[in-house]
């Protein structure tokens, strides 16, 4: 073992530059389908939230079938899927795309419901259409929320798409299972790694996404600037 | 603007009584006509229980919806525009039947002001204020002169179109909504309990308010209210309702005051209404009483004690060339020379014509004398004393 840890560093920096390409195109890849997985689920989740604020008791079906996805353990969800879409980019994102639903779902849901009752009253009483209601007041009132999932949805795609190697896919899901299949830690590290700073990436960028996307909530109220 | 009932020749009669004010009859904005509404799963009527709910509304007047909580007031005002929908009957604005036009047309043309105001938090003020003009396609330039229009019309400062509503304070917020509903120039006004969240200070502020702006633009305003002074204080007539929408009195509010028609209206405008008709009439509508007052340039000490003893006086007022210079006590003429040397009250006891009653029985609780009315200028027009006052009380 002392011999092993001495031939087998945590990180040799001599890999980054002799398997650079193998490297960039796993970080690609991995950037690729978490941003597909999380697209795609958006969409999915915004067509479920909507027919559950639409129909009222669809919302605890829907919403208990995205949990229950949620909880098939990652690893059966890819394999189980292998028999009918094969080894494939399909393959992968599919259950990726099952485990953004329930993060995004409830968050569409609680944006949508935390629109003060009076702001929907007062938007109905003046006499917006309702495709109005929802794309100039509703929307814009939720996306605090949405955001909010989609960071959440975001940072979990990207460690659950490393689980996608086992699929054949993975970016640098791919890295970590060389290293694991080797017993060699440098791409076990450099992959774990680059997942890591690409987590939170991803997520800082959102968080200004969403401060960009909401002005109004920085300003100070009354209180605040009475006390300035 | 007065809101006592006069004789129709428009002089003061001394009494309260008379014919209600408001426009002729023939010429309501708004008509309910014997509107019920049941909701479901409920097992009588919210609205109109008993033979439906009739209720016109004059152009250019404001109509209070008043009741306890449950007389369904607010599902009353909800179903003018078509928040809520009549379970029978029919309600026309302007002699057209609500339910003809499409739903949001109908409510782009009445204006809409809730207790929690329902500002767009995300919108600044002025695009809070643009939202149906948005909505109806105006351009740019009209709409940017209008919220200017109406900033200035709710006495909004230009620096506040910017912001958003949560910098604003409660009652600038009240403001933005009014001005929001008046956006598009609606000929009716629809307002539930809308200065029932701020306080009592800016409550009475946004009143007052209001019926400046009314003044100036003459909306048919109906306003749900539970605040008997507040219907008293904006309302042309009130409609008192009682639980299950059941029309008990619709009058003006010095009728209410004067003559509740049954034992509900009473014990609902309380024992004190005479009190609060004194808020209704002002010093104007009384007949003024000469009273022991002097002219100083042509008076004499004698003329001043008789004036006193045919009033059963002590003191006794002066005015030069007209304009009211204050009282005087009557010990004071002993051993005086001119009748302009001697003390007067500062400030002295007086009112303008405009005042109300109210504000005349205050002035005359506080001080020794009487109280004198006045005009801009400070011209003496009469005196009014307590008794004048409970005399037109208690003429009705």
């Amino acid at each position: 073992m002392i011999l092993a840890q001495a031939t087998n560093p945590i990180i040799r920096w001599e890999y980054l530059r002799d398997e650079w390409d193998k490297v960039r195109t796993a970080l690609i890849q991995h950037i690729e389908l978490t941003l597909l997985a999380v697209a795609l689920g958006l969409v999915v989740a915004s067509v479920l939230a909507a027919i559950a604020l639409r129909y009222r008791w669809t919302a605890n079906p829907i919403t208990t079938f995205t949990a229950f996805v949620y909880t098939i353990p990652s690893v059966a969800l890819f394999g189980l899927l292998v028999p009918y879409t094969g080894v494939s980019r399909t393959t992968a994102v599919i259950p990726l795309v099952g485990y953004t639903l329930l993060i995004l779902v409830t968050s569409i849901l609680t944006g949508f419901r935390s629109v003060p009752p009076a702001v929907r009253d007062a938007a109905e009483g003046m006499g917006l259409s309702p495709a109005r209601r929802v794309f100039t007041v509703e929307l814009p009132l939720a996306v605090p929320y949405i955001i909010t999932g989609i960071r959440v949805a975001t940072v979990t795609t990207v460690g659950l798409v490393t689980v996608a190697a086992i699929v054949g896919e993975g970016g640098l899901g791919r890295l970590i299972l060389d290293g694991l299949r080797r017993t060699f830690w440098t791409p076990m590290t450099v992959g774990a790694s680059l997942s890591i700073i690409l987590a939170l990436v991803l997520d800082l960028s959102l968080w200004g996404l969403g401060r960009a996307l909401t002005p109004w909530t920085r300003r100070g109220g009354p209180q605040r600037a009475a006390t300035r | 603007m007065t809101r006592l009932s006069t004789t129709p020749t428009g002089t003061p009669t001394g009494t309260l009584t008379g014919p209600p004010a408001g426009t002729p009859a023939g010429t309501a904005a708004i008509r309910l006509i014997e509107v019920t509404k049941r909701f479901p799963g409920t097992g009588a009527d919210a609205v109109g229980r008993g033979g439906g709910l009739r209720l016109d509304v004059a152009k250019g007047s404001i109509v209070a919806l008043l009741g306890p909580s449950g007389c369904g007031k607010t599902t009353t005002l909800r179903m003018i525009n078509r928040m809520i929908e009549p379970t029978s009957g029919r309600i026309e604005i302007e002699g057209r039947d609500v339910t003809r036009s499409p739903v949001a047309e109908l409510r782009r043309g009445i204006g809409y002001v809730i207790q929690q105001v329902g500002l767009f938090p995300h919108h600044t003020v002025a695009r809070n204020i643009a939202a149906v003009p948005s909505a109806l396609g105006w351009d740019k330039d009209r709409i940017a002169t209008r919220v200017r229009e109406l900033a200035d019309l709710v006495g909004l400062e230009p620096s506040l179109l910017d912001r958003y509503p949560d910098e604003l304070s409660g009652g600038q917020q009240q403001r933005v909504g009014v001005a929001r509903a008046l956006a598009a120039d609606p000929p009716v006004l629809l307002m539930d309990e809308p200065f029932g969240a701020v306080d009592p200070v800016v409550r009475g502020r946004l009143q007052d308010e209001l019926l400046g702006l009314q003044s100036r633009v003459q909306k048919t305003i109906v306003l749900v209210t539970h605040d008997l002074d507040e219907a008293i204080k904006l309302a042309d007539r009130i409609a008192l309702l009682n639980v299950g929408g059941v029309l008990e009195q619709y009058a003006s509010p010095d009728d209410l005051l004067r003559a509740p028609a049954n034992e509900f209206v009473e014990r609902f405008v309380g024992g004190d209404r005479s009190i609060r008709r004194l808020t209704l009439a002002t010093v104007a509508d009384l007949p003024f009483a000469q009273g022991p007052v002097v002219a100083v340039e042509t008076a004499t000490a004698d003329d001043a004690r008789s004036a006193m003893a045919a009033h059963r006086s002590d003191w006794f007022g002066l005015t030069a060339d007209g304009v009211f210079l204050g009282w005087v006590p009557g010990a004071a003429l002993d051993g005086a020379g001119s009748l302009a040397d001697l003390p007067r009250t500062v400030p002295a006891a007086q009112v303008a014509a405009t005042s109300t009653l109210r504000a005349a029985m205050e002035i005359i609780m506080t001080s020794d004398t009487s109280v004198a009315v006045v005009d801009d200028g400070g011209r003496f027009g009469g005196v009014v004393t307590l008794e004048r006052i409970r005399a037109a009380l208690a003429g009705a």
